[in-house]
């Protein structure tokens, strides 16, 4: 069995309901939903501070909000929908499905994964705690030196921006080892790298991106530590340093970051097509080395973001090169997609609109990233509303609609009941209409000549007219989430009758229970193909019966464990105190509780009793 | 006409979609500088033409690409729509041939972009080996200096050029990052804050084919007030470039330290009306000048016939041409008497958080004195 190590475990009576048992929990599937929550919550208040700003443009030269509070929003509406909804949602899936896909029992350190959650939560709320004293980032997501620094961003602004996001790394990174460690050693027998359903590879891939993109920008976020608190100059020109070295230090972090926030949506669109077409997935291999293929080039593109800063032709030219090129796996992905539905039997449920409507999406957001590869038309595009438009094609048309596709699809196997199927519709086509609204008139404002941050733009431009449409579109989207949250709330209340297998799946979190007990599989499956449950189908003649209830005894399940929030706990208030360098009163010495509380928090994880 | 119908209720609401997409596209298309006069589709100089013709090529392709994969998606979605009772279709896994097509021909539409860019790439980046007029562009929170090393002008926020002459920029930042951004004329490119080690100053060049006012502002986020941080670049012929330049030189920081000539018997010289400054001894100027110098707006602008007047690099821009500046607040009021009023009374409310700070709140005839001071030096 690949869960031994569990095994040795006694299996403890844990609380199973009330504020404890979640404090404390180590149950993957508990740690999905409250990433899936927690980043729901995020995700509102992220769409919050979007129809802020949307009210703020709708007309020309409004004063609905003040400069400064426009420049807190977009800062951290784009902060919040990265690191604090979509990487988190993402993450959800991985929590709750990675271990069902490959028919292990919890994941590799399900210790570790708690902690991850509780540093994800405690940096969400850091950092958007700052709007309580109205100094929430206003530097942008991207923070580009110096005006990060402390001649220019002297309040605790970007105190916030920079603690918050070193505090989410951690989490990230800990994930991430944790997710390699698990896909790589936890699968079940007979599942073979090359058979490995395409959500495990796209998020396999994911964690490879984790580790190797966010060491760099925690570097970036240190020396920034270090320009704001201990007086060093690695950014700031008057001082011998060098604003762009932050630049590439934050691009070679941000671009792979991108597929950090794609990737993960590739493999759910992956696994909805094929079932909701009855029919496998096209080019399987072809679409495992199309995916690794993007995420190596991932990293070889960073300063197409750069265009603008004047790198010279060389530069201009290589980057622009590998940029084109990462289009052509990301076109052999669209049409393994085409393939896919090509010649199926397609069943028009909520999840597959939603997958529909990514593939159509994310085209369009494609085609505009390869326009934006060409660096001297990017001279024009670079910082105004096309960029807007592109990337939120890519990230809303694609990520959102990906996540909200596996929503539908795998809310069933979570819950064990099924979202309805008509107000789903209606969800989407609100969401479609809405989002189309929103970001389409942006390509025009962009390319005619509306430059992106800005809190206000004067009249006489042209611009009056479609950012009213985009205002009006972008509150259409507000009302499809209203209706989402209704379908929720309406099927929280009704009966779990989901069964385990509605959609007829082709992957092993279909083989059991819904909602999954604790341990998973009562007994660890055999897998001879990428769509192991099609073949368990096959051969029971087309009809499964439900799988048998099993009552869990003699499988050792890890204990719980409140040490992970305790050294979470810790290591968020030894960072932030780094905020108060500058106070009055003894800074370190906050330093050194949280120090304290880490360390303890560690030590009795390290010496709890395994059970 | 039963299969159109089936068509379009199947395809119905995806298509209504991509429709109502393509119409905004065309709508947007068709739309021209008139309503756009920030448009970067309509180029005004080489540089923007280059640019643009490269745009042209990449967006007639993405056109093309958009409309057959978009166009398969929506026919597959209709044609393979699942029935009740449908048996399970063909369980095929792929076809070698079909992914190599479709490798190799995005690779190739690519390869077609590739070659232009790459071209465009090294005719924009060349410098202009002996350029018509050079200008230093210095951006500052929140507003733009130019100066004319040759010509010997600095003025503020908006740029005067010759029509048909290559015009080459240098450019930095006093502060933070800015991005100089006229998109009839050139794109953008970024500009940085010099340091002992780090000094990157970025070049561009444009030569414009016609007269006009082009706006433009700044497009790199650089704090509160990069929404208004504009700037106009102003086209015109070379005699009144040549007219706009003489005028502009006196009492210009980089003429004789700001010191403007006295008039003298055997030349005609400034100052003249004719050249936009006043007398010396007009009573508008030894007022305004006192309550320059004692209403504290000294210590940050230069200005014509102060003893700062040869100062290149105070906080704020060199105020001895103001008249002559079509707005006020980098771009973002007409320059009228009464914004002007309005600007002294209170630069926070007319520009919040701009760096502009009155040592003590003006009076009203201080006010009204320093606007005629102001306004008098065309």
């Amino acid at each position: 069995m690949a869960t031994s190590a569990l095994d040795h475990a006694p299996h403890a009576p844990a609380e199973k309901t009330g504020l404890w048992s979640w404090l404390t929990t180590v149950d993957h599937k508990r740690i999905g939903i409250l990433y899936g929550a927690t980043a729901f919550i995020f995700f509102l208040l992220g769409g919050l501070e979007a129809l802020v700003i949307r009210l703020q443009l709708m007309k020309p030269d409004q004063q609905l909000v003040s400069p400064d509070f426009y420049n807190q929003l977009f800062t951290m509406h784009g902060t919040s929908m990265i690191f604090l909804a979509v990487m988190p949602l993402s993450a959800m899936f991985f929590n709750f499905f990675i271990p069902l896909q490959i028919g292990a029992r919890d994941v590799a350190f399900p210790r570790l994964n708690a902690f991850s959650y509780w540093v994800f939560l405690l940096g969400g709320l850091f950092i958007n705690s700052s709007f309580l004293i109205n100094a929430a980032p206003n530097a942008g997501w991207f923070g580009y030196a110096n005006l990060t620094s402390p001649q220019f961003s002297s309040g605790p602004n970007t105190d916030f921006w920079f603690l918050g996001l070193q505090i989410l790394g951690v989490a990230s990174i800990a994930a991430a080892v944790n997710f390699f460690v698990t896909i790589v050693n936890m699968r079940a027998p007979g599942m073979t790298l090359l058979r490995m359903p395409m959500f495990v590879w796209m998020s396999f891939i994911t964690q490879i991106l984790l580790l190797l993109a966010f060491p760099v920008i925690t570097v970036a976020l240190f020396y920034l530590m270090f320009d704001r608190h201990f007086g060093t100059h690695f950014f700031i020109p008057s001082g011998g340093g060098d604003p762009i070295l932050w630049q590439h230090l934050f691009w070679i972090f941000g671009h792979p970051e991108v597929y950090i926030l794609i990737l993960p949506a590739f493999g759910i669109i992956s696994e909805v097509l094929p079932v909701f077409s009855r029919k496998p997935l096209f080019g399987y291999t072809a679409m495992v080395f199309s995916g690794a293929f993007i995420a190596f080039l991932g990293f070889g593109v960073w300063s197409h973001h750069m265009f603008s800063t004047g790198m010279g032709p060389f530069a201009d030219a290589f980057f622009s090169l590998t940029t084109m090129l990462i289009a052509v796996p990301t076109g052999v992905k669209i049409f393994n997609w085409i393939g896919t539905i090509w010649g199926g039997s397609l069943q028009f449920k909520t999840a597959m609109y939603f997958a529909l409507g990514f593939i159509a999406m994310f085209i369009i957001g494609g085609l505009s990233g390869v326009m934006h590869s060409s660096p001297p038309a990017d001279l024009q595009q670079t910082d105004t509303y096309f960029v807007v438009a592109h990337f939120h094609y890519v990230l809303f048309g694609g990520s959102i609609f990906a996540l909200t596709a596996g929503a539908y699809y795998w809310w069933p196997k979570m819950f064990g009941r099924l979202l309805d199927e008509g107000l789903g519709k209606l969800h989407f086509w609100l969401m479609f209409l809405g989002f189309n609204l929103t970001f389409a008139p942006m390509h025009i404002l962009g390319l005619n000549g509306m430059p992106r941050r800005v809190y206000t733009y004067p009249e006489g431009l042209g611009f009056e007219f479609w950012n009213m449409v985009e205002t009006v579109g972008a509150f259409l989207i507000a009302i499809s989430m209203l209706v989402f949250m209704y379908n929720v709330w309406r099927t929280r209340r009704g009966p779990a009758t989901a069964g385990a297998d509605p959609w007829h799946g082709a992957t092993l979190e279909w083989a059991i229970p819904s909602p999954p007990p604790e341990f998973n599989f009562a007994e660890i499956p055999t897998v001879g193909s990428s769509t192991p449950q099609w073949d368990t189908r096959r051969a029971a003649g087309g009809q499964l019966p439900e799988p048998a209830p099993h009552s869990g005894e003699g499988i050792h399940m890890p204990n719980p464990s409140i040490k992970p929030l305790i050294t979470a706990v810790g290591m968020s208030i030894l960072m932030i105190s780094i905020m108060f360098t500058h106070a009055a009163w003894p800074w370190w010495a906050m330093t050194l509780a949280g120090l304290a509380v880490m360390l303890y928090g560690i030590f009795s994880w390290a010496f709890e009793p395994a059970g | 006409m039963a299969l159109s119908i089936g068509l379009l209720r199947r395809v119905r609401p995806l298509a209504a979609g991509l429709l109502t997409l393509a119409l905004l596209v065309l709508v947007g298309c068709t739309t021209n500088e008139t309503t756009y006069p920030q448009t970067t589709l309509a180029p005004k100089s080489d540089f923007a033409t280059l640019v643009d013709d490269l745009f042209q090529t990449t967006f007639f392709w993405a056109v093309i690409v958009f409309v057959l994969v978009e166009g398969v998606l929506l026919f597959a979605i209709w044609k393979f729509r699942g029935r009740p009772g449908d048996p399970e279709p063909a369980q095929v896994h792929g076809n070698a041939m079909l992914e190599i097509v479709w490798t190799i021909i995005p690779a190739v539409i690519l390869a077609v972009i590739a070659v232009p860019t790459v071209q465009t790439i090294f005719r924009t980046s060349a410098t202009p080996e002996h350029p018509d007029v050079e200008i230093e562009v210095i951006g500052h929170q929140w507003w733009w200096e130019y100066r004319y090393p040759g010509l010997g002008v600095v003025t503020a926020n908006e740029m005067h050029v010759p029509v048909g002459k290559t015009i080459s920029l240098r450019m930095w930042s006093a502060d933070v990052l800015h991005s100089f951004w006229s998109p009839q004329l050139a794109a953008k490119r970024d500009v940085f804050p010099v340091g002992p080690r780090f000094q990157k100053i970025n070049p561009l060049w444009f030569r414009s084919d016609t007269t006009g006012d082009f706006s433009g502002q700044c497009a790199e986020f650089c704090g509160i007030q990069h929404a208004r941080m504009g700037l106009r670049v102003i086209v015109q012929t070379e005699e009144e470039f040549a007219a706009w330049v003489a005028q502009q030189r006196l009492g210009s920081p980089l003429v004789d330290g700001g010191r403007v000539p006295a008039p003298s018997a055997d030349t005609l010289a400034p100052p003249s009306p004719a050249l936009g400054l006043p007398a010396d001894d007009d009573p508008v100027v030894v007022a305004g000048r006192q309550t320059f110098v004692a209403g504290g707006c000294i210590a940050c602008h230069a200005m014509v016939g102060t003893p700062l007047a040869g100062q290149v690099s105070l906080m704020g821009p060199n105020l001895s041409h103001f008249g002559s500046r079509r707005t006020l607040g980098a771009n973002m009021y007409p320059n009228t008497g009464e914004n002007l009023a309005a600007w002294l009374r209170d630069p926070q409310r007319m520009k919040e958080g701009s760096l502009m700070v009155l040592p003590r709140p003006l009076t009203e005839d201080e006010i009204s004195t320093l606007v005629a001071y102001l306004r008098a030096h065309q």
